[in-house]
């Protein structure tokens, strides 16, 4: 378990004020000149040696993602862009992180920001976070006041902006392409990479785009120290990781852990365990609603990490873990999320524009069980289709809840099939 | 110069190609929707997914630029099964009605199927349906045959430059619509039928017509402008059924406007099929040998100086060639072709041609438009200059009316006023020209075609002298056409001789009965109310403004019932074939005229045949035989110093689809005229 003086969020709950006098109290904005004084390499180099990885999902190293920033500018500034829009299903940290420790990202855009060489911050926050987005903007607003950012951001002479900018709502936005052609003004959807933002991001200008959580860390990570950081964890999954757990466990939270932490120790310590005791566990969903589900024997001892998750054909995601325990109607609930998929499908891409339709249409048979048993066999087929044709990852994130299911619960789904079956022959 | 290897084979392509450029290079075909080689790539049909070694997933070829050592696999298991997938994935929604599908026979989405599809479908589901959408009074939508490609989007916003045309809705609920189901207002709309790989859009005109297969084709060349776009006619028996772009990167690319396109339905209306003679104030039916009687009846006798010639918009070389020669041979000097009364000078070549030619446009680096809009006088030039425009670095300025163009201008001023400050380097442009390497200016007929036309084209020599754009390999000197036949008649001399009129001499000589009998050759944008007391002959293809007060009606050839040379804005010699003959008695022009020389005294022509004709034409004229080619013409003194007057600039055509007697005689062209031309008006608060 996570020793609370390791803890980085230390106002997770908002049990203290979110605003500049909190902030300072809890060691934000302490030293942050003096961070900034040694230098861009040193900085990259410390998140480098953290072994900090992208807290958005994908997991590539922060400090890899800062290199490859130019580091001398063609006469193009160069731009940090926060994805504040967190909309996977499931996930509530970057909330939790904007609303009652919104300094932390702020000093954490600056020093980021200056590690890249960034003219300026753009934090794009998702629409429906208004209030989030209020408290965000007054932090903003007291850290020019208190000349944090700014034309001389904590007195390095370093100008630094940071501008909030509000999404209208969709999922696609927080893919970081999407991302960005939506803070053009543009309608969201992908582009195609390469050109990759390092190069070509926002305006045409070299760009970063990061979690919330990966840029909130980062002062922690410079004070404490890199060795601090990489020292909590295991190799290569290091550090402390918030982790939102909903679903049927007794207190569903947001924790701030250990990264590798048991997932039953997770859910057994911090959510009062799993309704009706661990044996009542069908499944959880690890990652948020796109990594594939895990039946309750992987979920007996695996650890909540990156590549523990991935070798059971899984990933840590966003950290979103999502408990369901017996009463759940599994079939049902990854249908629901093949329907969230199409929803959210930007259209632009053959494969998933036509196939997460597809995919949705025999789901939605198959919690019914009106079905053939093939058609398991050419769901499985249509998902694999549509992972890893498609200009950017929500083909992947639609097909995998469908290929976990038909993994670890085809017999529920023959069974289902074989039930509607012999229904209508009664019916008959 | 990266090399890469595709398929085993080493390939070398230069910096910037993609793998799918470099599959092409290396002779690999790869399936594609939606790349297009003069489109921005959007990458988003998948289907030319490539297998690259070292890359975890398949990749786009159209999007990835070739890198050294990539290699490159488009034939393994991998990439069929993804190809496969992607045409399953397209063909789902799809609602498969090919035997009723215009687009059927010529439908990329069919012809893929075939090579890279399954046979069978394995989609149980409804078939989604999109409503029709519309799309003005050429494009037709069946939009459930979508595919989402997007390459009209992209057409419309890069190369016709109007943003209206755009997707609207997510996932499979999106749909390809333009901004409130209005007409696009572009000259090029109809282009997007040919980008279209399916039948989404196709031609509301044609449609349910013809079957592609069925349909004999000739390559032909377009006289709806005087830009020469290069066609290719597709008939049917004695029909013209569709009309469709031929690529020519110096001219048209592969755009066509959409006059050239739709107004082929005015070949088949209001035509002059026979000949006609008026007896006692009316005209009534008559034989060629009647029609020439008449005409020799009052020519016979009359001195050369009581006759005069106009030679129209649409008036092919060979047959102003052969009217050439006998109005000399009647001794008449009275010859003209510039029906518009512009004050071109034909003893200088240069001095009407567009020297720089269309594809020089992509060299220039700054421009002055006088007296000119290019958009509607010229489509094809205008989306050039947006290309041009596009790749930055190209100050645009403009004398003239202030036209909703397709890219950014400096407005100078309305008037000759304003062309004389540039001329004499006192306003701001005059910089843009002196600090560009390859400056232009275009001239437009509305610059010319007034009084001080002569004076207006001295100062724009002036110009084009005094700002570097004649130079080694560069002539930035251009005048812009709107009549396909002008050159021709400029080249072949067809302008007043020694003490001849000109048209409006000619006209003014009618009305006073100096001038006793006047030919009209294919000239219909004429007064000809003023002709009332003259013995007009009118030679042309459709009952249309020159016949009123005809006296002999010669029934000629529309320009797709001839074998004919055409010289371009750019002096550019092309031929246009016969797709079909003309209707009823009418015959090739150049043909009647020589008939007729039979019956005038002294007339006779001494050629018998075509060949005869050209090789005529080809000793008067000698770049006339350079079939496809530009002579550059050799620069000059022209135009006369003069006053210069005060009337604002107004281009000659106003009515972009109704500026010939085919378009006037389509029904296309009048919906068109109706539908899309008070939507670029602009609103009511426009004054």
């Amino acid at each position: 378990m996570l020793a609370d003086q390791d803890r980085i969020f230390t106002n997770l709950y908002g049990v203290h004020s979110p605003y500049l006098d909190g902030a300072r109290a809890r060691g934000d904005w302490d030293g942050t000149a003096a961070l900034i004084a040694n230098g861009q390499d040193w900085i990259i180099t410390q998140v480098k040696e953290s072994g900090l990885r992208g807290r958005g999902g994908a997991g590539f190293p922060t400090g890899l993602k800062m290199s490859f920033m130019p580091k001398e500018s063609d006469g193009r500034p160069s731009y940090l862009v926060v994805n504040a829009d967190e909309g996977e299903p499931g996930t509530c940290k970057d909330r939790e992180i904007m609303r009652h420790d919104p300094h932390k990202l702020v000093e954490g855009c600056l020093v980021a920001g200056y590690a890249m060489r960034a003219v300026a911050a753009y934090i794009y926050i998702r629409g429906e976070f208004y209030r989030e987005a209020e408290t965000l903007q007054r932090a903003i607003d007291e850290a020019y006041g208190a000349g944090l950012i700014g034309d001389n951001a904590c007195g390095t002479g370093y100008r630094f902006d940071v501008y909030l900018h509000r999404g209208m709502g969709a999922y696609i936005c927080g893919e970081e392409t999407a991302l960005i052609e939506s803070l053009e003004g543009k309608k969201g959807q992908p582009r195609l990479k390469p050109p990759f933002p390092a190069n070509l991001g926002v305006w045409g200008c070299p760009t970063t785009v990061s979690n919330v959580e990966s840029i909130a860390v980062i002062p922690a990570i410079l004070r404490r120290g890199a060795t601090w950081f990489s020292g909590i964890g295991r190799p290569n999954n290091t550090g402390t990781k918030l982790f939102c757990i909903s679903g049927h466990v007794n207190k569903p939270c947001t924790v701030e852990e250990a990264m590798s932490i048991p997932l039953r120790e997770l859910i057994d310590r911090h959510c009062g365990g799993v309704r009706g005791g661990w044996d009542n566990l069908l499944a959880v969903i690890p990652g948020g609603s796109s990594v594939p589900l895990l039946p309750k024997q992987i979920c007996d001892d695996v650890l909540m990490d990156f590549d523990a998750l991935k070798a059971v054909q899984s990933g840590l995601g966003t950290a979103a873990v999502i408990v369901m325990d017996k009463s759940t109607d599994i079939v049902k609930a990854v249908a629901r999320l093949s329907k969230f998929y199409m929803h959210e499908s930007c259209g632009q891409c053959t494969p998933c524009r036509e196939g997460t339709g597809w995919m949705w249409r025999v789901m939605n048979r198959l919690v019914r069980g009106e079905a053939e048993v093939p058609e398991i066999d050419l769901l499985q087929e249509v998902t694999r289709q549509v992972e890893g044709h498609t200009i950017c990852a929500l083909g992947d994130a639609a097909a995998w809840p469908i290929q976990g299911l038909i993994r670890h619960f085809r017999p529920e789904l023959e069974a289902r099939i074989a039930a509607f079956k012999s229904a209508q022959v009664q019916a008959a | 110069m990266p090399t890469l290897t595709i398929d085993g084979k080493d390939v070398t392509v230069a910096q910037g190609t993609t793998v799918l450029q470099a599959c092409e290079i290396a002779g690999i075909e790869v399936p594609r929707f939606c790349y297009h080689e003069r489109l921005s790539i959007a990458g988003n049909c998948r289907m030319c997914l490539v297998e690259q070694e070292k890359a975890p997933k398949p990749i786009a070829s159209c999007a990835m630029p070739a890198a050294d050592n990539m290699v490159i696999h488009t034939n393994t298991p991998q990439v069929k099964k993804a190809r496969e997938g992607v045409m399953e994935f397209l063909l789902i929604n799809h609602p498969l009605d090919c035997p009723i599908c215009d687009q059927g026979g010529e439908c990329d989405l069919q012809d893929q199927s075939m090579a890279y599809g399954k046979g069978a479908t394995r989609f149980h589901e409804n078939k989604r349906a999109v409503k029709e959408k519309y799309m003005g009074p050429l494009i037709k939508t069946v939009m459930t045959r979508c595919i989402h490609c997007t390459r009209c989007v992209r057409f419309a916003e890069e190369v016709a430059g109007v943003e209206e045309i755009g997707a609207i809705g997510r996932g499979e609920h999106m749909e390809i619509t333009t901004y409130l189901e209005q007409a696009m207002t572009s000259e090029l709309s109809g282009n997007v039928i040919d980008l279209c790989p399916v039948g989404a859009l196709t031609s509301k005109p044609y449609a349910f017509t013809a079957r592609s297969w069925e349909l004999e084709k000739v390559e032909s060349v377009d006289v709806h402008d005087a830009v020469g776009s290069n066609i290719r006619v597709d008939f049917r028996g004695k029909e013209v059924m569709r009309v469709l772009p031929r690529l020519n990167e110096d001219v048209n690319q592969e755009w066509i406007s959409d006059k050239t396109r739709f107004a082929y339905d005015g070949l088949k209306r209001g035509r002059l099929d026979r000949p006609y003679v008026r007896q006692d104030g009316r005209l009534r039916e008559a034989t060629w040998a009647e029609a020439f009687g008449a005409i020799a009846a009052n020519v016979n006798g009359l001195p050369g100086a009581k006759i005069a010639a106009i030679a129209g918009d649409l008036a092919d070389l060979e047959a102003m060639a052969a009217l050439k020669d006998l109005m000399a041979n009647l001794g008449s000097p009275h010859i003209d072709c510039r029906q518009d009364g512009a004050r071109l000078d034909a003893s200088v070549r240069a001095s009407y041609l567009f020297n720089s030619t269309i594809a020089g446009i992509d060299k220039a680096d700054a421009l002055l438009i006088v007296g000119s809009n290019p958009r509607i006088e010229a489509p094809i030039v205008n989306a050039r200059i947006r290309q041009r425009w596009l790749a930055g670095g190209f100050r645009i300025g403009v004398i003239g009316e202030r036209p909703e163009l397709t890219y950014d201008y400096d407005y100078l001023g309305a008037g000759p006023g304003t062309l004389g400050e540039v001329a004499s380097g006192g306003h701001s442009f005059a910089e843009v020209l002196r600090g560009a390497q390859h400056p232009m200016i275009i001239v437009g007929q509305g610059a010319l075609a007034r009084a001080d036309g002569a004076a207006v084209l001295a100062a724009a020599r002036q110009i084009a002298e005094t700002y570097g754009m004649i130079g080694d390999g560069w002539n930035g000197f251009n005048v812009l056409h709107t009549a396909a036949s002008r050159v021709g008649g400029l080249d072949l001399g067809f302008v007043p001789g020694d003490g001849g009129l000109d048209v409006e001499g000619m006209l003014t000589g009618a009305q006073s009965g100096a001038v006793e009998v006047v030919y009209l050759l294919h000239a219909d944008e004429l007064d000809t109310s003023r002709l009332e007391n003259a013995f007009v002959i009118y030679q042309g293809s459709h009952g249309d403004n020159g016949v009123k007060h005809a006296d002999v009606i010669l029934p000629g050839a529309a320009y797709t019932e001839k074998n004919a040379t055409w010289i371009n804005t750019e002096g550019r010699v092309q031929l246009g074939s016969r797709a079909v003959f003309p209707p009823g008695d009418a015959r090739e022009d150049w043909t009647i005229v020589r008939a007729l020389s039979e019956v005038l005294t002294g007339g006779k022509l001494p050629y018998d045949n075509l060949g005869a004709l050209r090789r005529r034409i080809a000793g008067a004229v000698a770049h006339a035989t350079a079939v496809g080619d530009v002579v550059p013409a050799e620069w000059g003194a022209f135009g006369q110093p003069g006053l210069l007057g005060d009337a604002p600039f107004a281009s000659t055509v106003t009515q972009h689809y109704l500026t010939n007697p085919i378009c006037r005689a389509s029904t296309i062209m009048a919906e068109c005229h109706a539908v899309i031309e008070p939507a670029q008006e602009g609103t009511g608060t426009h004054g």
